[in-house]
This record gives C-alpha cells, sequence and structure tokens, in this order.
C-alpha cells in the first residue's frame, strides 16, 4: 500500500510545482466538506451525550450544554431498567463474537474442501454457495421467524446467532485465498508424514490462511453487530435483545412521548455513543483485513 | 475449536490416516457449513413457500389455497407502491453515492490532495456506525423538538425546515443512506484502482493523455467490475430497505406507513396481522424482484460496456 505513495503518480510528473499545489489546496478544502457532513452527526452525538435532558431542547445543539453532564448521563444509562443496556451490550458482544468465529471456522473447511479436494457434487454444491451470495438477507427473515416459530426455537438468541454463523461470501473468499496462499506439495508432503487430515487442517492450513480468517471474521461480526431486523423478529425478550434492538425501542418510546419517555432522550444519546465505541476500535485495529475483504469483491 | 483432534492423530501412521479419510474428508469439512446452510437457508425457503399456499382466515383456520397468496401479491397495490417508493429512491440515492465514492476514489489514489488518509479513515467512519444508529442520530439533527437545523432557522426567524414532510422524507431517509455508505463504496473503488499497474499512468502521460482522458479511457473501463459489483449491491440494499424507514417512523408515523417499502409490508404482515403464509409471498416476490431487477440490469450493461 505504501509502496505506491513512492511511485510519482499520474498527476505529480505531469503538472509544474505552482499549478500542482494549487489544485491540491482546492481538492483538499473540497473533500474537507465532505469531511464535515461525514463528522456532523457523530460530532453532534458526542456534544449531545455530555447534556442534561433540559439542556438538550435550550441550548444549540452543535455546541456545549450549560453542564457537562456526560458521567451522570453514563451513570443514569446504566442504572436504568436494571441495567439492561449492558445486558444489551453483552448480547451483542456475544452474538458478534459467536457469529464471527462460527463464520470465519465454518467457511474455511468449506473453502479448503472446495479448494483441494475432488469430491462428488462440488460444482453444484459451489454454485448453490455463489447462488445464495445473491439472496437477499432480509428476504429470509421473515422465513427464518416462521420456521424458528415452528420449531420452538422463536424468542432464542440462537435463532439469530446460527444464521449469522453462515457466510457464503465468505466460503468463495477462503476458497480463492487456500487456492493461492497453500501449496499442494506442502499438503502432499504432510501427508506422506504420516498427517491425518484433520490435523493437516489444523496445523497447516489454519495457520497458513489466518488473515483471510480474520477478514472473514470481521466482516460476520460488523454485520451481526448491525443486524437490526433478524433480531428485531426473532427475539422477543428483553433480555437477549442485542444493543440495536435495545435502544431502537427507547427510541420509539421516547418518541411517542408517554410515561416519562421524554427523560429517555439523553440516555438514548449516551448509549448511541457508548454503543458504536466497540465496532470503531474494531474497525480502527483491523483496518488491514477489511480491506483485504473487500478488495477481493472487487477484483476476481 | 470445533475441529479439534486428539494430540494421538498427529503419531498415527501413514496408512491409517492417508487413504480413507482422505476420501471422506472434504464431507467433513463441508458439513458445519453444509447443516447450517440446510436448517437456516435452505428449510426457512422451503417452509415459507410451503407456508404460501396456504391461506390464514380468523374464522376456518388454515386451509389450501394453492398460488392465490401469489395472485393477490401482484396485484397488491400496497406491495407495488412500496417497490415504487424503493424505485424512486434509488434513482435519487444510488447515482449521488456512487459518484462521490467514484470521484474521492480517483482523487485520493493519485494523490491530489493533503492528508489522504484522514480522508480515507473518516468518509468510511460513518460504515462502522449501526443504520439504527445512524437513523436514531439523523433522527434527531431533523427533529423539530431540538434538531440543530430547526434551532437555526428559528435563530434567524426563519420557517424551521420540515425535513420528515410527505414530500422530502424520501431525500431525507437517502441523506441517511448515503452517509452510511459512500465510504464503503469508496474503499471498493480505490482497492480497484489500486490494483491498476502505475506503468499505464507513465505511459498515458507519454502519450500526451489529460488527466480527464486517463481517468474516462483507461481507469473507467479498468473499474467497471468493480462499478457493476456496487450497483448490483445499491440495486439489492435499495429494495431490501427497512431499518431507516421503520425507525423514521417513530417521527414521522403519517409519513411512513406500514408499506412504505416492501420489507417492512412483510414485517406488518408477519408480526401485526399474523397472516403468516401472505407474509411469506410477500418475502418471496420480494427477493424474484431483487433478482430479476440485478440480472436485467446486468443484460443491459453487458450489451453496452465502454470500450477498452
Amino acid at each position: 500500500m505504501t509502496a505506491t505513495t513512492d511511485i510519482p503518480t499520474f498527476e505529480a510528473a505531469r503538472r509544474r510545482p505552482g499549478e500542482r499545489r494549487r489544485s491540491r489546496i482546492i481538492l483538499t478544502l473540497l473533500l474537507s466538506l465532505f469531511l464535515v457532513y461525514s463528522f456532523v452527526p457523530l460530532v453532534y452525538l458526542v456534544l449531545s451525550a455530555t447534556k442534561t435532558n433540559g439542556d438538550l431542547f435550550t441550548t444549540f445543539g452543535f455546541g456545549f450544554g450549560t453542564n457537562f453532564n456526560l458521567w451522570q448521563n453514563l451513570s443514569d444509562l446504566l442504572a436504568r431498567d436494571n441495567g439492561i443496556f449492558m445486558r444489551w451490550m453483552f448480547n451483542s458482544v456475544l452474538y458478534s463474537t459467536a457469529a464471527g468465529l462460527g463464520a470465519a471456522i465454518f467457511a474455511t473447511a468449506a473453502g479448503y474442501a472446495f479448494a483441494k479436494f475432488k469430491f462428488v457434487g462440488r460444482k453444484l454444491l459451489f454454485a448453490l454457495v455463489l447462488g445464495a451470495v445473491m439472496i437477499p438477507q432480509t428476504a429470509l427473515v421473515v422465513p427464518i421467524f416462521l420456521l424458528l416459530a415452528l420449531s420452538g426455537l422463536s424468542d432464542n438468541p440462537l435463532g439469530v446467532i446460527l444464521p449469522s454463523m453462515i457466510s457464503p461470501i465468505g466460503v468463495y473468499l477462503m476458497r480463492v485465498y487456500i487456492d493461492q496462499g497453500v501449496d499442494d506439495e506442502l499438503l502432499d508432503a504432510a501427508r506422506l508424514d504420516g498427517a491425518g487430515e484433520f490435523v493437516i487442517f489444523r496445523a497447516i492450513v489454519l495457520r497458513l490462511v489466518a488473515p483471510g480468517m480474520v477478514t472473514v471474521a470481521l466482516l460476520s461480526f460488523v454485520g451481526t453487530w448491525n443486524n437490526y431486523f433478524l433480531p428485531l423478529i426473532v427475539l422477543r425478550s428483553q433480555a437477549y435483545q442485542p444493543i440495536t434492538v435495545g435502544l431502537a425501542t427507547w427510541y420509539q418510546l421516547a418518541q411517542q412521548g408517554g410515561g416519562g419517555g421524554q427523560v429517555l432522550f439523553s440516555i438514548i444519546i449516551t448509549g448511541a455513543l457508548v454503543s458504536i465505541i466497540p465496532v470503531i476500535v474494531v474497525f480502527l485495529l483491523l483496518q488491514r483485513f477489511w480491506q483485504g475483504g473487500l478488495t477481493a469483491g472487487a477484483i476476481k | 475449536m470445533a475441529m479439534s483432534n486428539s494430540p494421538a492423530a498427529a503419531t498415527r501412521p501413514a496408512r491409517w490416516g492417508g487413504f480413507t479419510s482422505r476420501k471422506l474428508a472434504p464431507y467433513l469439512f463441508l458439513a458445519p457449513f453444509v447443516l447450517l446452510f440446510i436448517a437456516f437457508i435452505v428449510a426457512p425457503l422451503v417452509y415459507a413457500f410451503y407456508m404460501s399456499l396456504y391461506r390464514d382466515t380468523l374464522v376456518g383456520g388454515r386451509h389450501f389455497a394453492g398460488a392465490a397468496s401469489y395472485i393477490k401479491v401482484a396485484g397488491d397495490a400496497k406491495f407495488w407502491g412500496g417497490v415504487w417508493n424503493l424505485v424512486l429512491f434509488g434513482i435519487v440515492q444510488v447515482p449521488i453515492m456512487l459518484g462521490l465514492a467514484l470521484l474521492f476514489a480517483i482523487v485520493l489514489d493519485r494523490g491530489q490532495v493533503y492528508a489522504k488518509g484522514v480522508f480515507r479513515l473518516g468518509f468510511f467512519l460513518p460504515y462502522a456506525v449501526p443504520s439504527v444508529i445512524s437513523t436514531i442520530i439523523w433522527g434527531y439533527l431533523y427533529g423539530p423538538n431540538f434538531g440543530p437545523f430547526t434551532q437555526i432557522a428559528k435563530a434567524f426567524n426563519l420557517p424551521p425546515p420540515d425535513f420528515l414532510s410527505p414530500g422530502a422524507m424520501i431525500f431525507s431517509l437517502a441523506n441517511i443512506v448515503t452517509w452510511e455508505y459512500v465510504g464503503y463504496n469508496m474503499v471498493i473503488y480505490y482497492a480497484a484502482l489500486m490494483a491498476i499497474p502505475s506503468d499505464l499512468a507513465e505511459a498515458a502521460r507519454m502519450d500526451g493523455a489529460s488527466p480527464w482522458q486517463f481517468a474516462r479511457l483507461i481507469q473507467l473501463p479498468l473499474l467497471w467490475p468493480a462499478i457493476l459489483l456496487t450497483i448490483i449491491f445499491s440495486i439489492n440494499g435499495t429494495l431490501q430497505l427497512f431499518n431507516e424507514p421503520y425507525l423514521m417512523r417513530a417521527l414521522a408515523g403519517n409519513t411512513i406507513n406500514s408499506s412504505y417499502t416492501p420489507n417492512l409490508y412483510a414485517y406488518s404482515l408477519a408480526t401485526q396481522n399474523q397472516q403468516y403464509g401472505y407474509a411469506a409471498a410477500v418475502s418471496f416476490v420480494l427477493g424474484i424482484v431483487i433478482a430479476g431487477a440485478s440480472y436485467i440490469f446486468t443484460l443491459i450493461t453487458n450489451r453496452r460496456r465502454p470500450e477498452q
């Protein structure tokens, strides 16, 4: 990635220095406008999280309130409804982590089978996987809900976790990854040494394709963390709901206004801020893997 | 680790682990994925299809109705009204979103700006915010209660902008979606641009091509697969729109009714009206509409592909 910055770019080589600098400044300003747009809602969120409920109404939205109320808001948030907020956060972490790990392991195992073995039904099965990539996710939600209701798994966290572990795009990515990154001769050598197939998978393949697995885990983790439609329809008990569903319920309650709903505004805003921090941290730490996943989809 | 094995396996002699398990191995490696695939993709679709052939009535219970539900969807003004809303939405929103993403990717790829890394990360950051949270934040920004835009208008004695009126709602929703996904699409384009060999730029320069000609004649055709992919993703995502309008209903229940988008409609049929069979049929038809739209789009673009 850094290599390209050292090569004189098309632009750099063509124009004279003065002209180049002027266009640089203009383009930087233009992009800065959009950067402001990207950050406005987030800045608003941070500022609002420091205000009392009253200040939300009486002070300017893009300024500070009369009191710095962030700590009080946080403690109100954690106390609200017997601490249900932390429960929702915990559920989100649990579901997303389980989905990320499961998707990465299952997609790698399946991708390995497609990449390195010949077996009956290989082509047909892979075509099915590719077809599944194109199935609209939300068109599956109502059918999953109907089936879960039939099988008694409705209002069960497994009804959210298990479907989230299926990653057809992950199988595709891992197949390509293993095709390119794992040498057949290495596998055959291990077989000659007497290693069983599972040992080869665990000791050689998993190690070689770990970066690809992180990408698949990340895609599923973020997808599950952000998911709303599936948990909304599957999970009825508040105690099982993830943060997206919980906060949205508070939001709707506050908007209806009744039953102390108004007091909720500052709590919801603080909750929204707290809830996006884990994903942003994961994003920043694993940026490299993110790009890997998107790139593989774009090139091919 | 689901796949772990006893330590003894490593020391087994070749004859034991080698031949027979190599034939069996692919099936075992595929098993977890395939089982989940059957349980949560194939089975729900089969069961929902079965349900869609039956009809729930309050008095008579459930009885077989054949294709009646599908015939009903085909003529259901609420369903097609939702689809039409999203077609209008997509025509406005998708070109703006992808156009901006493409422009930013090209500018960042050429290194024509200062602080490139800040822009790349900053544009992408909204994608890390769950759409539910994005909608809540924008909802407050739009809101007539304490929304800053209302505050600004009032400070200047102007009429406050009504982002939630029936005419403005589609743009307010389009803005939320654009905010969320410009960075995501930009990263896809950016990655595809990085894969273009740098000596192409050099060759174009030697031939005296302008930066604009280089973008149009060389970069755009090479980016075409990535652009197609993002358009198909966007068509898919648009027709499935649910979270944003569902939450905006709390602010503007009169503007956004229960069939504003097809997914909202299926949701309310399944959860509020308990019309399971009909909800399933609506989901199926939506799936077909989405697949059909993607397919037709691919056909059209394959015919007139930019020259290389």
